[in-house]
Parts: C-alpha cells; structure tokens; sequence
C-alpha cells in the first residue's frame, strides 16, 4: 500500500477515534456537573437553594407577590401532606413562616425527604429559606402527624415582572434509598 | 479491468463451511450483504410491529390489544426501526460501496469490520428477549425517559440497556472504520473533494456517530446505575434530576436523526445526476451543507423539551439554531432541483424512489420548521402531528433513501436486473400507502390526538381507519421488494451490464457486475 498517498497512518486515526470516543462517554458523565453547575448560577430550574439564609430585614412595602402553596406524594406514597395555607400574600423582604402538614398513613416507619420545585423557575433563587422541613430527611412513625415549618422571605430584588410564585413540594420515600450507597455526585446535592 | 486476480473461492461444500465463511468473513461486500438482509429482515419485524400498531388504531375502543402491549409495541417499533433496520441498512451500503467508489481492496480494518456487524444480531436477540420475559418488555417509549425507565421500569429493562450498548458498540466501529477507509485509501489522485458525495455523506455521519454514541452510552449506563446500584442520577429523592436524562438523550438524539438521514441524502445525490444524466450540481456546496447541518444538529436538542419549562432565553436560541438548519437543508434540495433542472431525466425505480424522497422529505421538513417554533410547538407537543412530522423524515426519507439505494446497486451487487414492472408497482404501492398512512396524521395531530395512546376518542375515528390501511396497503407492498430481492440474489433476470446505468459515473461501475469478491487489488486510475 506503499504506492498511496498517506500522511497519518491508520493506527493513529484508530486511536484519536478511539480516544474521542472514550471522552464523549466521559463527557456524558461531565455533563452532570455541567448541568448543575449551569442551572445553579443561572438559576433556571427552579430548585431553591439548599443553604438556609439569615432572615430579612428590609421590607419593600411597594409590591406584593402572590405565593402559592402545592404539595405532590411521589408514586402513591400513603401519607397525607397538605400545607396549611394555600396562598399568602406578602411584602417583599417579610419573613414568613408557614406549615405544611404531613401524616404517615402506613403501618410502618418512613423517612421522606421534600424536593421544592419553584415555578417560574428564575424565581427561585430570590425565595430564600431560614429554616425548611426539606433541608433534611424527615422520619416518622405509623400513623404520626406532624407540621412542619418553613420560614422564609422573597429577596426584594425579585425581577419586577414576577407577581405570582409558586412553590410546591413532592414528597419521596427515601426509607430504603441509603445514605452510604449513594455516589458522591447525588450526595452534593443532598441537603446537610 | 480486475478480473485477472479472481479468487472466487471454490472452497469445499457443506453446511459448517458455509457458516465458517459469514462467521469469519472479512470481505467488505460479503459484510455487506450481510447488513443489508439483516436490515431487511429487522424492517419486517419493525413492520409487523408497526402494523400491529394500526391495526389497534384502526378503530376506538382498544380492542384488539392490550394497552400495555401496545406500549410495548410502540417502544419496540421505534428501537427497532432505528437501530436494527435503517442504521444497519446504511452500514451495508457504505460497507459494499465505499471500497467500490474509492477504488480500494477493502475497508481498512476488516476484521474490525466483521465484529461491528456480528454484534447486532446479538443485541437484536437480546432486545427481542424481552418480549418473552415475565412482566413486559420495554413499554416507555425508544426514548426510555427516566424515571419511566427506572423507578417504573420493567425487569426486561435491563436487556434493553445492553442491547442498546451492543448496538451502540456496532456503530461505532463501523463509523471508525469508514473514517479510517475514507482518509487513507482513497485511491491516488482522488482528493477530498473529488470524493463520490456518498462517501462525503459517510464520513460527516461517521463523525457525528462518534461524537454522540457514547453520549448515548453514558445515559443507559446512569440509568442501569440508578436502577441497580443506588445512584440518584435522574431520581429527584436522592438529588438527581428527571430532567437531565432528556437533556442526555436529545444531546444524543437530535444528531441521531441527521446520522440516519444523511447517508440517505449521499444515496439520493448519487441517484438524482445518474438519471438526469448530469453532473450533481454545485457539489462543493453539498459538501458544506453536510458539514453545517453536522454542526447545527448538535446545538439543537432542546426544540425536543420546549415545554419542559427551559428559560425564555433558551427557547429563543433552540427555535432559531433548529430553524436555521433549513438553510443547509434547503440548499441541499434546491441543488437536487437544480440537477435535475434541463436533464435528459429517465424514470426507473430508483429515481422514482429519489424523487419521492425529494418532495416528501421537504415536506417532513415543512412540519418540521412549525414544530420549531415555540408557541406552535407548545400546541404540537406529544400530538400526531410529531409523529406525522418525523415519520415523513423516516420513512419517505431515510427508507426512500435505502429502497432507492437498493434498487440502484441491487444489479451491481447481484448481477442481475430486476424487474422494472415489479419495481415500478413496489414504488407506486409504497408512495400511496405512505402518504395515506401519515398525511391523516397531521390533521389528527392539530385536532389534538395524543400519540402513544392505545385508544382515542370518537372524532379521530376516520382519519385513523385511513391511516391504518395505508399501513397495511405499504405494509403489504414491501412483498415486492421483497420478491424483488430473492429473485435478485437467484441471478433471476436480465444480466446486469458493467455500466448498468448509462448516465452513471464512478469507479464502482468501471467493475464487472457482480464484481470480483476481491476487486481494486491495484489502485485503480482515478480522472
């Protein structure tokens, strides 16, 4: 094969084809971090954030936004959850603290951890939390009933166009989904 | 002009030896044959699975199958149709062709080249396995979103997941190996750019193979992770995110779409200059709308999530990225018309084939720029009128593609002509029973039928009873091809001559037909 015009040879293209094979496998696993990263700075996913903020002192009396209350149980789980208010209106910067309530109907202990989804996704990241039943797992007995408490204030630098927030909350059943097995990739997102 | 080396092999009969020799074979046209009945045989059974499809569609009231079945049959249909009937359909055309068309003895890894296609038949075992496992085969749909996949889904999963490693494994040392061929052994004199458009097509698929396959493979490995190892990946109580694995697929998955229309569009440019007897115009720009529509189609995927609720921002930059990949598309297009444009055109099937693809596809592109648009796309989401829109992309494109390809080189491989009635009916048959099957569906689609649905409610009623025998009117139509194809590889008809197009132009048709097993041993003169 001599007599063909070849500048690189066939094992070097195998291997650099290889090798870009085995980083897109590489970077389907960066894009993991990637994203987070991403809808964390730019804040487009509507997760709030997991660190508890120091409570508001400055109140703009100029607006007021309208914040509603929804709670999900995720795959039939058998509790009863519901917050106590449905909406509240609020000032800017006012601390608030609301309860949801939450009842394990099933015959055994539970652990459920709440994930806060907040719509319109940009937000989220004005609606800040000083103390919040989601920041951890939550583990009760048969038939135990339990309010739990959110305390938290909307940065008063929320974009003028958001009247209306919505935060809602689905309930998980983690009971069997251990700490110690989860990679450390999800860990970074457990909160605590 | 190679017949003087002809090691036709005259080895000892029997059956052991017959299956030694396409267990073991290395030769780029046996590997493709190969392929290409292997193709054919996975079109029928997606077929079967399509047909079943419409026949419970074919009036309301889920009748005739169980809507979990029917689930099944729908996810099946789609892995199938992709993945074991169109894919490997153009890896077989590459594998026989590209050496033909650059003057080279074989591809440049051969035994590479046979492992590439003997792992599918596996995975094909392995993803069919599911149907007769306890509990149920995948039924989430071939994009296998999690949590559906995952928390939800069946035990047969798992075999899902590693077919769909295996075939991913298959594809990419196919396209490996044709990226490889194409930059090393093209024969001298034959630059880049004097490349048959068909190789050039390879070569940018090949490309995007690479880069989004093993894309492909990481996500099936999260969800096989999240499923079996407590990882959270795509699971929201442990962190993780639903919505990340959509983003992993479609990263995947839009550039998939271009993967299995762009050898089509290489058949296509080979067919259209042969039969209007003229040189492909503007041949340089064909080339670089490849490459565009290479590069767009990685940075369009979100048009695929516009309604899961992704910022004002990004809706904006998808809905004009994906618009724009109708310039390059459209430049394609036009040329095809161009080239057609004052030439002396003849119509034989595969030029029937070409031009149905033509007028078809463009029109899957059509519904394809209304389903870029944000607001419209909101209304379209999940209704009939995606599935009318990627179905003309599908089937009148990329299988038009194949069926064009096959009837233009089924004389070079098998040196025998088919028969031009028989072919003439196959292609009027499949163009009626194409548009009858999938043209109702847009109408169905802005009246609001949801897809993936076993039943539907009483209005939809008429379009799908149409919808359906289209169906089985191009279902039944593909006997011919079939028939078309036996009689073919008998050596039943007219002896094909060298040439056997006479508007056709290139290396592979200065060869005999069938031309030598080992043909190009010396690099053949190039212009």
């Amino acid at each position: 094969m001599s007599s063909r015009t070849r500048k690189i040879s066939n094992k070097k293209i195998l291997f650099s084809l290889c090798f870009t094979t085995l980083s897109m496998f590489g970077f389907g696993f960066a894009m993991i971090p990637l994203y987070n990263v991403l809808c964390k700075n730019l804040g487009i996913n509507g997760k709030t954030d997991k660190k508890a903020y120091l409570t508001s002192d400055e109140i703009d009396l100029s607006r007021t936004i309208r914040v509603e209350f929804m709670t999900n149980n995720n795959n039939y789980l058998p509790w009863d959850f519901y917050p106590r208010l449905q909406h509240i209106q609020l000032h800017p910067g006012e601390n608030i603290l609301i309860y949801f309530s939450a009842k394990n109907n099933s015959k055994r202990q539970m652990t459920v951890q709440a994930i806060p989804s907040v719509s319109p996704g940009l937000a989220a990241r004005y609606l800040k939390k000083t103390e919040c039943f989601c920041f951890t797992q939550q583990t009760f007995k048969p038939d135990q009933h339990r309010d739990m408490p959110v305390l938290f204030h909307i940065d008063p630098h929320l974009p003028k166009n958001i009247n209306t927030i919505t935060l809602a909350y689905t309930l998980f059943d983690t009971t069997n989904l251990k700490q110690a097995k989860l990679s450390t990739q999800s860990l970074a997102h457990i909160p605590n | 002009m190679e017949q003087t080396l002809d090691l036709e092999h005259s080895a000892p009969q029997g059956f052991l030896t017959f299956i030694k020799r396409w267990l073991f074979t290395t030769n780029h046209k046996e590997i493709g044959t190969l392929y290409l009945l292997f193709s054919l045989l996975m079109f029928f059974i997606g077929g079967i699975f399509a047909l079943l499809i419409r026949a419970e569609l074919f009036q309301p009231g889920a009748r005739l199958l169980n809507p979990e079945f029917f689930n099944q049959m729908t996810t099946l249909h789609g892995l199938v149709m992709l993945f074991l009937a169109i894919m490997p359909a153009f890896s077989g055309f590459a594998n026989w062709m590209i050496p033909l068309m650059i003057g080279t003895p074989d591809m440049a890894m051969p035994r590479m080249n046979n492992w590439a296609f003997w792992i599918l038949p596996v995975a094909a075992i392995l993803l069919f396995s599911t149907l007769f496992m306890d509990g149920s085969a995948p039924n989430f749909g071939w994009t296998m979103y999690a949590p559906l996949s995952t928390t939800y889904g069946p035990a047969s999963t798992d075999y899902l997941i590693l077919a769909i490693h295996l075939m991913g494994l298959s594809s990419l040392m196919g396209a490996i190996n044709i990226i490889v061929t194409l930059l090393n052994l093209r024969t001298p004199g034959m630059t880049m750019m004097k490349m048959p458009i068909f190789c050039w097509s390879w070569l940018v698929t090949a490309f995007l193979l690479i880069g989004v396959m093993p894309v492909l493979a990481a996500a099936v490995t999260m969800m096989l992770m999240d499923r079996h190892f407590a990882t959270s990946f795509f699971s929201a109580a442990g962190g993780g995110d639903p919505l990340l694995y959509q983003h992993l697929f479609w990263f995947f998955g839009h550039p998939e779409v271009y993967i299995i229309i762009l050898p089509a569009f290489g058949i296509i440019s080979q067919i259209i200059p042969t039969f209007s007897r003229k040189k492909l115009f503007g041949y340089r720009f064909m080339v670089y709308a490849l490459l565009a529509i290479a590069f767009l189609s990685f940075i369009v995927w979100v048009h695929h999530m516009f309604v899961t609720g992704v910022p004002l921002a990004a809706e904006l930059f998808f809905m004009y990225t994906t618009m724009l990949i109708a310039v390059p598309t459209g430049v394609k297009v036009f040329n095809w018309v161009t080239t057609m444009y004052r030439g002396a055109i003849s119509f034989e099937t595969p030029m029937l084939f070409a031009l149905a693809f033509v007028i078809l596809f463009t029109i899957g592109g059509f519904s394809g720029v209304m389903l870029s648009m944000v607001p419209a796309d909101f209304q379209y989401q999940d209704t009939y009128f995606v599935v009318a829109h990627f179905h003309y992309v599908l089937v009148p494109g990329a299988l038009f593609g194949a069926i064009a390809g096959a009837y233009y080189w089924l004389p070079k491989m098998t040196g025998v002509m088919y028969s031009e009635r028989l072919g003439q009916w196959h292609f009027w048959l499949s163009v009626i029973g194409v548009n009858l099957t999938f043209f109702p569906m847009h109408f169905l689609g802005l009246a609001g039928m949801p897809r993936r649905v076993a039943d539907y409610s009483l209005q939809f009623a008429n379009f799908n009873a149409i919808a359906s025998l289209g169906a089985f009117l191009f279902g039944f139509a593909q006997l011919f091809f079939l028939y078309i194809i036996i009689q073919a590889i008998r050596g039943k008809g007219k002896k094909a001559s060298a040439k056997v197009w006479d508007g056709a132009e290139g290396l592979e048709w200065t060869l005999s037909s069938p031309p030598p097993l080992h043909s190009f041993t010396t690099p053949p003169k190039f212009e």
